[in-house]
């Protein structure tokens, strides 16, 4: 909502600066989000009347103008305006002017003194019209300030309404605010019925009394639609922000800023019989004023006569019924529409109107009477015509109500932790205008028909929270019962994971959870992603089902600014369909951690040879981030992924994630360059530690022994290691890989798989017999169940 | 006895004239070798009378003593010279880099939320996390917001297509984190259903949110912190007390101004925006919007299973993006989302 501080003021003005003004306004909750002068600083330019023009002796485009400014002697000055004529007024800088830009200094031109410049609008800083000077008022009073006979010391304040405060929607409504913040009084409104000269009328019938339940509709006749709209008029307007168009729209519009009415005139020649609010025959269409043809929706009223529709009730009139230059005869509607009928009706369309806006939060149900007779007073004082009778339609029973509402003292303190006194409480609601009833417990408050947003207790303690300020309400440290929070040590927090990941050289990131619909084909080979229905763009289309992605993107992006080596992770949620989810039936949206490493396996250091990571080194980083679980890698194939560098995560046989190079294609699809290693993980997996479980430590000397394994090269090792583990008894403490071998002295066919072999008891020292024994059970386990031999 | 005086200086400086073990083993050899000076006095001493042997005898040992130790000094300071001499050779350049993996870090915003959830557990708030597609009753209606609200256009909501390719109004991207307000709300109240009186209900919830907006200050997909503490006895003023001390906290500046003014969310009331204004820096004494609370609305509290005449609540949303870039004075939004390790590597 724009307005012109000086119309505010002219309703209501307490003694404080602009500054004061916007700052309580703001603190009521009427947040001032632009606060702008409407003329730019300049001084010494006052209302000057041409007496005389003469041609310049020198230059032919120039003229010596003789010019009263309100002094003794009329003052010299050489004007270069094609428009200066004798008797005009016209702005003055006087000589010491401070202009924008410019000082007047007394001066010659072409050998003439000139005592001052005659303005035009550009010159002032007003306007880009630097067509010629500004004409000012044929009553304007030579000598007087310009800022002052032009009110140009007025601002333009623009409140961000929040949209329950629709009573502030006018000049009228912020005023009546002001006044209950600052006990300044309210001017009187007053606004005298205008007595019917004839008796035309139009029968008004209200079809759809549900969305609409008032329509005050008033003939006019003979009025002249070219009047021009007066000064004081136009500059109310566009200080508030709505271009003056002509005398009749301007006056509709002047009366819905100035009180918050929403009026609609129609040519009366264009209108058939009665007037009906009703709804739309089945496609039903209507050209609206914006040129945009609508077919309303079933619920969406439409203003129609006997024969068509003439507007979209409370949204926007149409083109044929409108008013012209030619119009003589005028149908004024005032009507309220419920906010119910209206919500979401332009919205729907694609635009908002200044009515709409204003119903949907509301319209005081009781204005309408008083709007016409105030826009019919301005049309007839400015344009002439003659008024016919106001015909009301009124369906009570659709009328909003105004229930009283109960306010607890008691219940006030408890919410907002001050008591207040009670008289400073009633004092607040008769201010904002409320009726109050004292009763047993506190109040019984009955709110005005403007006020849409007071319908229970708590809409009453927000007022006077609102009106005694929140400043003024004290910020307390909060007072609990203390209890210790739960710190269970089998769950760790997502933010100790981040930081374990971190700790791994892995940086994090955030990438969008909607992506191109083809890195879901690609990386997730997922033709039936979770699509937006408005997408902002094209590729952020569908809901990932996989942080590879974003990961793969957030790689090449890097890439594209030279970064070779990029480790990044990031934790989110996957999005897919599946009936029967939780919590959100039809979809599941687990939180995964997925990471990314490319590049060198190290950042190039000194001593230690450079060499890409790879699948093993990644591995490492999976493992750690579980431990201390013990993970299980099962080959396994992913669209995103390389078919023989790829695994699926298991722990403890449950799928918890995948790990792999990235597939070849995509690195050659998304321009990467050589291959990431990337991994996906479950975050509920991922933040499940195990309880340690305590072993007893042994005091008796462990034995070790290494055994070298001869087997056939795709011999993969974990069933290998399983067996010699399930193979061993209960001294053998650990079985672990230490060396893979393949080359001389093997054949092709061949690799040796080396283990270390811990024996240890708690009882008593292991004798060499026994644990030879062992060994030997070991190999013949491989070699019977693996085609494994002892390595020569 | 003079030559014993001798004997030993000649030892000491024999001594201390070898440079090398090998070379003072050589010398110890001419003293105390089985054909040494001191050696062959030793011997001599049959050959004197008994009366004098024994003084001549103690005599001997005595500068015997005496080159043994000299001798035992050397060998510790030969000893001493080779271990410096070997230390010298295997000298480090200790301002060569350390090698290995260096340390990744935390995006910036997650740093202030570890830090959000550090305070606010610090007053006994627990971290609660719900879905990001959202049903529309959680987003909306249980949050005092039905259909056609005007509130609902202040969110610009992301949509879902359904598998029959028309959209599913039923659910959406959440548009703030308010929704596990009520998901808080009705998992307590429903655990402590047979309680006389429920225990508080302090939660904050972070995560992700999504609106259809896209420039240097919006991005599609943004953070949100969400914080709700229900109770018997708990006002506006706890709530104005627990924010502005959260922000003094979280900036870290006890002097910085913090103010609440009117505003206006379905699901709260009175509500409030809350403004803070910095007392140094470049953007100090401006006010700027940092987040909006207000009391739980009644029906929200209603929808959540709690009885508003025997409880009350705050709750408030704010923007760890936003609180992120004014403490960092990071200027631009969009950089949290690109994924720039030249920006990101700046957060540790």
């Amino acid at each position: 909502m724009q307005f012109s501080e000086s119309w505010l003021r002219s309703l209501c003005n307490p003694a404080l600066s602009n500054e004061e003004l916007c700052h309580l306004l703001t603190m009521a909750g009427l947040e001032v989000e632009e606060n702008e002068p409407v003329a730019p600083e300049f001084a010494g330019v006052v209302v000057a009347h041409v007496l005389s023009v003469e041609k310049h002796p020198d230059a032919d485009k120039l003229k010596l103008c003789s010019v009263d400014v309100g002094e003794a002697a009329p003052l010299q000055i050489v004007c270069g305006a094609p428009n200066v004529t004798a008797g005009m007024k016209v702005p003055c800088a006087r000589v010491g002017a401070k202009l924008p830009g410019i000082e007047i200094k007394r001066a010659k031109v072409r050998g003439v003194e000139s005592h001052g410049m005659l303005c035009s609008a550009r010159e002032l800083g007003l306007s880009e019209d630097h067509g010629g000077l500004l004409p000012l008022a044929a009553d304007a009073i030579v000598g007087e300030d310009i800022r002052r006979h032009l009110d140009l010391d007025d601002r333009k304040i623009t409140i961000k309404l929040t949209p329950n405060r629709a009573d502030c929607l006018s000049v009228l409504g912020i005023a009546r605010e002001l006044s209950a913040l600052t006990g300044a009084p309210l001017a009187a409104s007053e606004i005298k019925p205008v007595t019917a000269v004839i008796d035309d009328r139009r029968a008004i019938q209200l079809d759809a009394p549900a969305s609409c339940s008032r329509y005050c509709g008033r003939i006019i006749r003979g009025v002249n639609a070219n009047a021009p709209t007066p000064e004081w008029m136009k500059r109310r307007i566009e200080r508030s922000g709505i271009r003056s168009i002509s005398f009749l729209v301007d006056a509709t519009n002047y009366v819905m800023l100035e009180i918050g009415q929403p009026l609609h005139a129609f040519d009366d020649a264009e209108l058939a019989g009665t007037i009906h609010v009703r709804l739309p025959t089945p496609g039903e269409k209507l050209l609206l004023l914006n040129e945009q043809t609508v077919t309303p929706s079933p619920d969406t009223a439409l203003i129609a006569d006997d024969e068509k529709p003439l507007a979209m009730a409370g949204v926007m009139g149409g083109e044929h019924s409108g008013i012209s230059d030619a119009t003589r005869d005028l149908f004024l509607e005032s009507a309220f529409f419920p906010p119910a009928a209206i919500a979401g009706k332009a919205r729907a369309l694609g635009f908002s109107s200044d009515a709409s806006h204003r119903y949907e939060r509301g319209v005081d149900f009781e204005l309408q009477r008083r709007a016409i007779e105030r826009a019919t007073q301005l049309i007839l004082e400015n344009c002439g015509g003659q008024p016919g009778p106001v015909v009301e339609a009124v369906a009570p029973e659709h009328l909003p109500q105004r229930r009283p509402v109960t306010l607890r003292s008691a219940r006030a303190a408890r919410v907002l932790g001050i008591a207040l006194p009670e008289e400073r409480i009633e004092a607040m609601f008769k201010s904002l205008g409320l009726q109050v009833e004292r009763v047993a417990e506190g109040f019984r408050v009955t709110p005005p028909s403007f006020r849409f947003d007071i319908e229970i207790e708590e809409d009453l303690i927000e007022e006077i929270a609102r009106i005694h300020g929140y400043d003024n309400i004290p910020s307390l440290p909060p007072v609990a019962r203390m209890a210790m929070m739960p710190a269970g040590e089998s769950r760790k927090s997502a933010m100790a994971l981040r930081r374990q990941v971190a700790a791994r050289d892995y940086h994090e990131v955030v990438t969008y959870s909607f992506v191109e619909a083809a890195w879901e084909a690609d990386f997730a080979a997922n033709g039936t992603p979770v699509v937006l229905a408005n997408p902002i763009a094209s590729q952020m289309g569908v809901m990932r089902s996989t942080l590879i992605g974003g990961l793969v993107g957030t790689l090449a992006a890097n890439r594209k600014r030279q970064i070779d080596r990029v480790r990044v992770f990031e934790i989110g949620r996957c999005f897919r369909r599946e009936a029967g989810a939780a919590p959100v039936d039809g979809y599941s949206q687990p939180l995964r951690l997925g990471g990314l490493a490319a590049g060198t396996a190290q950042p190039e250091q000194w001593g230690a040879a450079t060499r890409r990571v790879d699948f093993f080194d990644v591995k490492a980083d999976v493992e750690a981030l579980f431990s201390p679980h013990r993970l299980e890698f099962v080959k396994a194939a992913h669209p995103a992924l390389h078919p023989g560098r790829c695994a699926e995560i298991r722990l403890d046989g449950a799928a918890v994630g995948v790990i792999g190079e990235l597939h070849p294609r995509w690195v050659q699809k998304y321009e990467l360059g050589t291959a990431p290693v990337v991994f996906e993980l479950d975050m509920p997996a991922l933040l499940a530690t195990p309880f340690p479980a305590y072993v007893e430590v042994s005091r008796f000397p462990a034995v070790v022994r290494d055994l070298a394994l001869v087997v056939p090269q795709n011999q993969a090792l974990a069933p290998l290691l399983a067996g010699l583990k399930a193979a061993a008894p209960a001294i053998v403490r650990d079985v672990a890989l230490f060396d893979v071998y393949q080359g001389k002295g093997l054949a092709d066919s061949e690799k040796s798989l080396a283990f270390r072999i811990v024996m240890q008891d708690t009882q008593r020292t292991l004798e060499d017999a026994e644990v030879d024994a062992v060994i030997a059970d070991l190999l013949v386990i491989a070699g019977r169940d693996f085609a494994a031999s002892l390595r020569g | 006895m003079d030559n014993l005086d001798q004997l030993v200086a000649s030892a000491t400086a024999d001594f201390a004239a070898a440079t090398e073990p090998a070379r003072l083993e050589d010398a110890k050899a001419r003293y105390l070798g089985k054909d040494g000076s001191l050696t062959a006095l030793l011997k001599g001493l049959g050959k004197l009378p008994a009366e004098e042997r024994k003084t001549a005898g103690a005599a001997i040992n005595i500068a015997k003593e005496h080159i043994e130790s000299a001798l035992t000094a050397r060998r510790e300071a030969l000893k001493n010279a080779q271990l410096e001499a070997q230390l010298a050779t295997e000298a480090l350049d200790v301002t060569l880099p350390g090698r290995g993996l260096p340390c990744g870090g935390l995006h910036p915003v997650s740093i202030s939320l570890a830090r959000i959830e550090q305070l606010f557990r610090s007053i006994g708030f627990e971290v609660a996390d719900g879905p990001e597609i959202e049903t529309d009753w959680h987003n909306f209606t249980a949050l005092n917001t039905p259909e056609n609200h005007p509130a609902r256009s202040m969110h610009d909501t992301f949509y879902l297509l359904g598998e029959d390719g028309k959209v599913h109004d039923d659910v959406l991207l959440r548009t703030h984190t308010s929704p596990v307000q009520i998901r808080a709300m009705l998992a307590h109240t429903e655990r402590h259903r047979d309680a006389e009186t429920m225990p508080e209900l302090r939660v904050i919830c972070p995560g992700r949110v999504y609106r259809v907006d896209s420039d240097a200050t919006h991005s599609p997909m943004f953070h949100q912190v969400e914080g709700l503490w229900v109770g018997e006895k708990v006002s506006f003023a706890d709530l104005k007390g627990v924010v502005a001390d959260f922000l003094r906290r979280f900036f870290e500046s006890d002097d910085m101004k913090v103010r609440f003014r009117p505003s206006f969310f379905p699901f709260t009331e009175p509500s409030a925006e809350i403004d803070v204004a910095f007392m140094g820096g470049a953007l100090e004494g401006r006010w700027l919007e940092i987040a909006g609370c207000g009391m739980v609305h009644p029906n929200v509290l209603r929808f959540g299973g709690f009885d508003p005449e025997k409880y009350t609540g705050f709750a408030f949303g704010m923007g760890p993006d936003r609180l992120t870039m004014l403490r960092y004075g990071i200027n631009d939004l969009r950089l949290f989302f690109e994924g720039d390790l030249r920006f990101l590597a700046q957060f540790k």
